[in-house]
């Protein structure tokens, strides 16, 4: 068996058949045609859409009618959304990270259901039991949103928690007299500020594209505006759509590259904007024998 | 069974040296789980309470009110049955392609060094493909593979084939939606299995290397039974994906597809028959009952996965 493995390394690499080295250069050749498969399958479509939209029709989208209340909309949602989602959950993925650290598998389990769950059945449920004061405003898509965007939000929240001591940090602050509040605003804030980032953007992704709620609730938000434009316009619904899409992307980018230099910078681990099951606890095991 | 047992009994053996002030750690204990009754309550009414009030009204006739078991007699026959069927295999489908084929792009960019561009790159779009769908994607692929798509146009000048001449076509499950779908599946993949394949450990690897393991002795018996749990457990989590997408169906198909979300949002909307809103409760407590089964298998090779994942 040890020979078959050493004649294979060997074939690979003649010059070092040993360990890494080896492993390193016999990567590039199928890495390359699968990112280039990948990147193919991806890049086209956007390429072909943008043809189809054509450049004039990127000016064209801000002239159309109701376009800025449907953007408007879609913008506020985004806003009440992200503020609703961090001040929900912040507060209660530190607690459990402190005081339960036993149930964030349950919380892993529960906050993944949303991508699970239908969202047109999550939608007809809600739209049954909400009262009728929520019912006669588009807010209430806020509300369902929230629920939407845990299962991003708490897997950003969760990494960003993981990748520095909580626990020491939080005792070294209260040990030095600072109050909850302020431990939690001027030391935990601070140090999860690029997860509360990504977090904040894929939340404002998901809130810019959903369709389904927004479209039977019979509310018009920017992606049920487009589809109605649809009608009239092809090219410029279109175009919208690459344009959120490209934004998006962009903020994303921005985020995990800044995020990442800072991190870099104070020896935390970069930005993870999601995670299942992830190899928990390996801060907290570093310093105990295995 | 031993393992679980053993588990089960380690904290009583350890707590039980604290007899007398087991009440006030019993109460301290209740008072715990006070940090967490926001985010419960919110489940409780945003997740819970419409699911609860849709079980309720399914078993429900539309008109009457009366309680009947016709919706659901209803919804596992004819066209909601076939309906039912085409979402499984597609959802199956759009599981089993997507999650290998994301695996290996999660491999390659993990293998990459940290902070390479290209990581970042694949990391943050799979962020962004991950949530696109709907309109926007079903725009994408018209523009590409409709009749007078940019690919389509591609196969016809280099093969003289047109391939909606030969059993093509965007507006159906399979292969239409299965292609789109992909979109969204394969970056998801690449988001969900990445913390998988950090936790194998570079250890590992060189250990097998030392007692002379060659690359495919390693998968075999070392990285493939390690990943496997978790690789089934995003798998499910693909299926599920796929089997709650309904925007972007319903965006490229005009909702002509027989799905059973499409069917639900028809029968919402009113545009069949008014009146059978009931029937499109039980067709979505049928979705959740299977998404149940789906996430309790998840669950279950998810605490297998846990295992080797510390």
């Amino acid at each position: 068996m040890a020979a078959v493995a050493d004649v294979e390394a060997g074939a690979q690499t003649p010059a070092s058949a040993t360990g890494p080295a080896a492993r390193r250069r016999s990567f590039p050749v199928w890495r390359w045609v699968i990112l280039l498969v990948a990147g193919a399958y991806f890049l086209i479509p956007l390429y072909a859409a943008l043809r189809f939209a054509g450049l004039k029709a990127f000016g064209d989208i801000f002239k159309q009618s109701g376009f800025y209340p449907a953007i408007g909309l879609s913008l506020r949602l985004a806003v009440i959304t992200t503020i609703l989602t961090l001040v929900l959950m912040v507060p209660t993925i530190v607690y459990v990270h402190l005081r339960l650290p036993q149930i964030r598998r349950s919380m892993e389990g529960i906050t993944i259901l949303p991508i699970v769950i239908p969202p047109i059945v999550l939608i007809i449920g809600v739209l049954k039991v909400a009262p009728g004061f929520l019912l006669s405003t588009p807010y209430l898509l806020a509300l369902v949103y929230v629920i939407l965007a845990m299962p991003f939000a708490y897997r950003s929240l969760d990494a960003g928690l993981r990748a520095f001591d909580l626990k020491t940090m939080v005792e070294a602050s209260n040990s030095l007299g600072a109050s909850w509040p302020t431990t939690l605003w001027r030391v935990v804030l601070p140090n999860i500020r690029t997860a509360m980032l990504s977090a904040t953007v894929l939340t404002v992704a998901l809130v810019l594209g959903e369709f389904t709620m927004a479209s039977l609730a019979l509310y018009v938000t920017f992606p049920v505006w487009i589809v109605q434009f649809e009608q009239n316009s092809g090219p410029v619904s279109t175009a919208a759509s690459l344009l959120a899409l490209f934004v998006t992307w962009l903020l994303l980018m921005l985020i995990v590259t800044v995020g990442g230099r800072g991190a870099r910078k104070r020896g935390g681990a970069q930005v993870a904007l999601f995670t299942v099951a992830a190899p928990a606890e390996s801060s907290q095991t570093t310093g105990e024998p295995e | 069974m031993a393992e679980s047992t053993a588990q089960a009994v380690a904290p009583e053996v350890l707590t039980s040296g604290a007899g007398p002030r087991r009440v006030s750690t019993s109460l301290r204990r209740g008072l715990k789980w006070l940090g967490v009754v926001p985010f419960g309550v919110y489940v409780a009414l945003g997740l819970l309470a419409p699911f609860v009030a849709i079980a309720i009204a399914a078993f429900k006739n539309s008109s009457t009110g009366a309680l009947t078991l016709s919706n659901f007699n209803t919804a596992l026959h004819g066209t909601y049955l076939l309906g039912l069927r085409t979402s499984l295999v597609l959802s199956i489908a759009a599981a089993i392609l997507p999650g290998i084929f994301g695996l290996l792009i999660a491999y390659a960019i993990f293998t990459a060094k940290r902070g390479n561009v290209l990581r970042q790159v694949v990391i943050t779009a799979s962020g962004v493909f991950a949530n696109f769908g709907g309109v926007p994607l079903a725009f994408l692929f018209i523009a590409t593979l409709s009749t007078t798509g940019i690919v389509t146009g591609w196969i016809k000048d280099l093969s003289g084939v047109d391939i909606w001449n030969h059993g093509f076509t965007l507006y159906s499950a399979y292969p239409g939606l299965f292609v789109v779908y992909m979109y969204f599946q394969i970056p998801l993949m690449v988001l969900v299995i990445l913390p998988a394949l950090e936790g194998l450990r570079p250890a590992w690897r060189e250990a097998a290397e030392n007692m002379g393991a060659g690359t495919w002795q390693y998968w075999r018996y070392v990285g493939g039974p390690v990943l496997l749990p978790s690789f089934l457990g995003c798998l499910l989590l693909l299926f599920g994906s796929a089997f709650a997408a309904y925007a972007t169906a319903e965006a490229l198909t005009g909702g002509t597809v027989a799905l059973t979300p499409i069917q639900i949002g028809a029968l919402l909307n009113g545009n069949v028959v008014a009146g059978q809103e009931n029937l499109g409760y039980a067709l979505g407590v049928i979705m959740v009952v299977i998404i149940a089964i789906v996430m309790i298998i998840y669950t279950i090779i998810q605490r297998r996965a846990a295992k080797w994942l510390r």
